[in-house]
């Protein structure tokens, strides 16, 4: 029952990113059976990302539809979510639709700027690639985009504008 | 501590309860502020930033409310708490209140507190309370994007052009005086620090002031002398400021109780 239910939730897209699936972003965090009920632990990408609460109705229906009638979301907050989840296939779905996927790991370490230093968060990345055409040629316009876990980026030889997931 | 094992139990989660408050308000006040610029920024980006910074803070104030709400047991969830209290029982600084003034007081404000919440989260994530760590940690990696958005602005806007340098010094030297508070510690801090819950807000200042005295310098800005500090948000006393700031975000579920969306 377990594996059948990660194979079923391996086809519920996000709501804001629907190219890849909430498997692909690594936000189900664990599936298990227990007595009374299906437990599905869910962490939010960003603490306050609206569509944690559409997730939730999604993954309920999606196990409702396939015959779970007792179906219980678990909220887990640690460790915090990381771009490291993000799958190989994740990372491809993105790229595929425009959005350049998170160009560093953050490993196990909480992003803490130093005091001692004004490093900004692009000098321990590498370069960003334009989904479009491939050139490592971009600029940040913004370091927020259209939703919270993105930052809004340039490539200067195609000139597109694109979306660039943050390592976070 | 004296007394009874229950009644010292009672007195540690009021105190508890009355530190998750404080670091709720903070989030929540600052979130309502950044909010009011949507549609209202000098710059596209700057509208969807302002957004983005809002609802970070917005989720964060909603866990250490719902955090706050569960300990009092009072039945009291993160909405109760936010919609329903007026300003005297907030316990957010004094700084995270000020209005919003033009994009430069804005963005040093900002700049004040998150350079200050990456020193107190990263202290934060370390606690005893496993929840409070929890919380903290994921904080944290928001508001680390927040610093490096606010410093950024801070530094183009004070090495800018003639007037957005006097507005950044403008909006500094009007500000200073409400960062004081951040490193002033009270009963309830010290019992969180001994409880090793919480920390000692004097123990961030020296890194605080080491970074904004970086950015200051390569901001061209001025950093004013230390004269009298405002105090008293974390207590309770607030400025008229910020009773406008609750009207106005409270005046729905106060008036239509019980509103669903």
């Amino acid at each position: 029952m377990v594996a059948q239910a990660w194979e079923w939730l391996d086809t519920v897209p996000d709501p804001e990113l629907p190219s890849v699936t909430i498997t692909d972003l690594g936000i189900v965090r664990d599936i298990r059976e227990e007595a009374d009920a299906l437990v599905v632990a869910l962490t939010p990408t960003y603490s306050g990302c609206p569509a944690t609460a559409v997730i939730e109705e999604d993954v309920t229906r999606a196990l409702h539809e396939h015959g779970v009638k007792n179906v219980r979301i678990e909220h887990r907050l640690a460790p915090a979510w990381t771009t490291d989840w993000i799958t190989p296939r994740g990372r491809e779905r993105l790229k595929e639709h425009g959005i350049a996927p998170p160009a560093a790991d953050i490993g196990d370490g909480i992003v803490i700027l130093s005091p001692s230093t004004s490093l900004g968060i692009n000098e321990v990345e590498g370069p960003i690639q334009c989904p479009h055409c491939g050139s490592p040629t971009t600029t940040e316009l913004s370091h927020f985009g259209s939703t919270p876990c993105k930052a809004l980026y340039r490539c200067e030889i195609c000139r597109e504008p694109f979306d660039y997931v943050k390592p976070h | 501590m004296t007394g009874h094992p229950e009644a010292r139990a009672k007195r540690a989660s009021k105190g508890r309860v009355e530190y998750l408050l404080r670091l709720g308000d903070n989030a929540l006040v600052l979130a309502q502020r950044s909010a009011a610029w949507v549609a209202h920024a000098p710059v596209m980006e700057e509208d969807v930033a302002l957004a983005n910074v809002a609802l970070d803070l917005f989720g964060q104030a909603k866990l250490w409310l719902e955090y706050a709400g569960k300990l009092e047991n009072g039945g009291r969830d993160a909405d109760a708490l936010a919609f329903h209290r007026d300003s005297g029982d907030f316990r957010n600084l004094l700084l995270v209140e000020r209005p919003n003034g033009n994009f430069a007081d804005t963005i040093v404000r900002g700049y004040f507190y998150d350079a200050w919440a990456n020193l107190a989260l990263h202290a934060l994530a370390r606690s005893s309370d496993e929840h409070v760590a929890a919380i903290a940690a994921k904080s944290a990696k928001e508001t680390a994007y927040h610093l490096h958005r606010s410093e950024d602005w801070l530094i183009r806007l004070g090495d800018g052009t003639e007037l957005s340098h006097d507005r950044a010094q403008h909006a500094v030297d009007e500000l200073w005086r409400f960062t004081g508070e951040m490193f002033l510690g009270d009963d309830v801090d010290a019992e969180m620090t001994s409880a090793g819950i919480g920390f000692d807000p004097a123990s961030l200042r020296e890194a605080w002031l080491e970074r904004i005295g970086i950015a200051f310098a390569n901001a061209a800005l001025a950093q004013p002398a230390d004269d009298w500090m405002q105090r008293g948000g974390k207590q309770g006393h607030h400025s008229e400021a910020l009773s406008y700031m609750l009207a106005e975000m409270q005046v729905l579920p106060r008036t239509y109780i019980g509103a669903q969306w």
